[in-house]
């Protein structure tokens, strides 16, 4: 028999479902019966109710099995899965042909789950480095411009177009500049970030080495969450293969063009993820929010021009220059253009990442892709954006997944991460809690931020226990209208958002008793 | 701590801070590796640091209580962190949150008598696919609840006898 490669994958939520175990399994017995068959750690799919989904090479493609955790595996090895056992209860067949897959058009993630995140030549064979390679033959402003053109706008949340913020450095003179990606994913119910940088970590590399040679930066910074350890040891790997192989570094792939990159670490604050705030960080400060202007891409790290994207946004800046903006552009609708990769979680039965273009519905991503509530029981509320986003009831799941038309309805896409929450959520408890993370997440800046989220909790627990509601709940909404206002940043101009739409939707969530 | 033990940890920290003194904004990434070699930052080598940085003590210390991460006393023999954002609270944490800090007796941010466990919370793991999440050193679990949450304490109380036989 010829080597069969059996792909096992190594992201976090795989590890946690047993991955690991499984591939020593796997590994032990293949090489203790001599059976030819190779054990590679790709990354994953983003199907997350079939993890640990296992694969396996053959001529009419990748064929799946899953889940199969370390509980069943020597049933599984039993089973003869690699002669391909169609019988067997966990048989998925083609694994591009699963329909939740098969629907995506996955463009951002398009290796993702298929490479080994480690192999260069995986990358290579699989378009990598070409956008690279074509960048370096195109002029600063020919890059900036493609990017400007493909209608990108940030996928870290607040949807301001990648190319004028481009060109805006591109266009400030300065010796040193720098790209900064970040990495800080701090929105609850969002992975997308942290997939791509353990699935295909060379695809960020490649983004802001192809960003850094646009706007003039020869240094970049990865500003990476404490709480994702195994994207920090895959991306480390990844800088080591890339610079080995001169894809990083000084005289890039001889062009004479120099751009390396460094991993920071946070530590475990939320605000980092808001971009001054991660500047200060980076440069070793408290993270205190800077007012804006300067803008940072005028005066940004160390007070130098800055390109500050997140992993999203840089990781789809290759596959606009292989392919050209107007495909990118063609997605979409409206001022929303491209894909969005959304992940599913919470209370949902299939929860994963659907990389699909915008336009859809939240309705056809709760449903179609998410097949509902894993409890059984029916939705009450999902959560898009983030901590920070509105709570949505179900009379408002037909809105597109388009970011004006989110705006419109007091809503935001954000990151792309959508929570479901089934019947027995108690919104008034959800509220509450959005003021208590404000209030342990405020960088302490702002007084409605930092004092006014201490009292909402007061306030909503006044409520909860009946007293003086009515009056109470003016007060409440008067809190949020202050925060609103008399805050610098999102994180106490936007906190008011999930509690207001909370108290908007299910009242009687807020009644004493309930 | 015996007097050599103490004077080999400063040295250890001092050692650190001139491997990054020359990076640029080096503070954290110090204060990071400080606290992985000794699990917290022992506030008497604070000058140690500010001179070494040339920073002031003040500012280190303020560093040092703005992140959540960052600790000035010694934590337990492992540290759980229990996953409190929202994806994991429409699948349990709640409940999970209650029941750990029940049968650990303890409350967040502190340490079991015997010294084995510490109860920090966190705000998404980026594993809420499959919430409720915690994570214990670099491993993550996926689906916790309450069983699977004493199975998991009940391995680490164990491996600890295993180590030390
Ligand atoms: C409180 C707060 C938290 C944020 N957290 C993140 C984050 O974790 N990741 C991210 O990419 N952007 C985050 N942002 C948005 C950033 O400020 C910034 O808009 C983004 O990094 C720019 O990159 P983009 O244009 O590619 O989206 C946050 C903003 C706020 C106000
Ligand atoms: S709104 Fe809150 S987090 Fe933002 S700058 Fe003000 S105090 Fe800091
Ligand atoms: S919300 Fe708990 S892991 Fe993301």
């Amino acid at each position: 028999m010829a080597n069969i490669k059996v792909y096992v994958p190594r992201d976090t939520t795989a590890c946690s479902l047993g991955a690991d175990s499984v591939a020593v399994s796997l590994q032990h017995y293949f090489s203790n019966n001599d059976i030819d068959c190779e054990v590679v750690r790709s990354g994953s799919r983003g199907l997350y109710w079939l993890e640990p989904l296992i694969e396996i090479e053959t001529d009419s493609g990748r064929i799946a099995y899953g889940p199969i955790g370390p509980n069943i595996i020597d049933e599984f090895i039993a089973a003869k899965f690699w002669k391909i056992n169609k019988e067997h209860w966990s048989y998925l067949g083609v694994v591009d042909e699963i329909p939740y897959l098969q629907k995506q058009q996955r463009v951002t993630f398009a290796r993702v789950g298929v490479i080994d995140p480690l192999s260069l030549s995986d990358y290579e064979n699989h378009f990598g480095f070409s956008g690279l390679k074509q960048a370096l033959d195109m002029s600063s402003q020919e890059i900036v411009s493609q990017i400007k053109d493909s209608g990108l706008r940030g996928r870290g949340g607040a949807a301001f177009p990648t190319g004028i913020k481009w060109q805006t450095v591109l266009d400030t003179k300065s010796v040193q500049k720098y790209v900064v990606c970040n990495a800080d994913e701090g929105d609850s119910g969002t992975y997308s970030d942290r997939m791509l940088m353990e699935s295909d970590p060379l695809c960020l590399i490649e983004g802001m080495t192809i960003a850094g040679i646009a706007v003039g930066a020869d240094k970049g910074y990865i500003y990476l969450r404490d709480e994702y350890p195994l994207a920090f040891s895959v991306l480390e790997e990844a800088i080591v293969l890339a610079r080995n192989s001169n894809f990083l570094g000084e005289n890039i792939l001889d062009s004479g063009k120099n751009f390396d990159l460094e991993i920071r670490l946070g530590a475990g604050a939320y605000i980092c993820g808001e971009e001054t705030s991660m500047l200060e960080s980076l440069e070793g400060k408290r993270g205190e929010v800077r007012p804006k202007p300067p803008l940072p891409a005028i005066k940004g790290l160390f007070g130098k021009p800055t390109v500050i994207n997140n992993v999203i946004s840089l990781a789809s800046v290759a596959a606009i220059i292989v392919n050209g903006a107007s495909s990118y552009q063609n997605y979409g609708v409206n001022r929303s253009r491209g894909t969005l990769p959304f992940q599913l979680s919470g209370n949902i039965k299939y929860a994963g990442l659907v990389e699909i273009p915008f336009g859809a519905t939240l309705k056809d991503l709760l449903y179609e892709y998410g097949g509902g509530s894993r409890s059984g029981r029916p939705l009450k509320a999902v959560q898009v954006g983030g901590p920070l986003g509105a709570y949505l009831p179900e009379s408002q799941w037909d809105t597109p997944l388009d970011y004006e038309a989110f705006a419109s309805i007091g809503g935001m896409l954000g990151h792309g991460g959508i929570v479901a929450f089934d019947d027995t959520v108690d919104m008034c408890a959800q509220a509450r809690f959005s003021m208590e993370f404000c209030a342990i997440e405020s960088c302490g800046k702002c007084t409605p931020c930092r004092i006014g989220s201490v009292r909402g909790v007061e306030v909503i627990d006044r409520i909860k226990a009946g007293e003086n509601s009515v009056k109470n709940k003016e007060l409440l909404l008067e809190l949020c209208d202050t925060m609103v206002t008399g805050s610098l940043c999102a994180m106490g101009g936007l906190t008011p958002y999930p509690v207001r739409s909370a108290l908007e939707y299910f009242a009687e969530d807020f009644e004493s008793g309930s | 701590m015996s007097i050599d033990k103490e004077a080999s940890r400063e040295e250890m920290v001092l050692a650190i801070v001139s491997k990054y003194k020359e990076i640029p904004g080096p503070l954290l990434v110090v204060l990071h590796e400080i606290q992985q070699e000794l699990g917290f930052i022992p506030p008497e080598f604070i000058p140690g640091i500010a001179e070494g940085l040339n920073l002031s003590r003040a500012e280190i210390h303020g560093v040092i209580s703005f992140y959540h991460f960052f600790r000035s006393t010694p934590a337990g023999r492992y540290t759980i962190q229990l996953c409190r954002a929202e994806s994991c609270q429409a699948m349990g944490s709640r409940e999970l949150e209650r029941h750990a800090k029940k049968s650990l007796e303890i409350d967040f941010h502190q340490t079991t008598a015997d010294g084995q466990i510490t109860l920090e919370p966190v705000y998404c793991l980026g594993n809420c696919a499959c919430s409720p999440a915690i994570r214990v050193g670099d491993a993550i679990h996926a689906h916790v609840g309450a069983e699977s949450f004493d199975a998991i304490v009940n391995e680490l109380i164990s491996e600890k006898v295993e180590v030390k036989n």
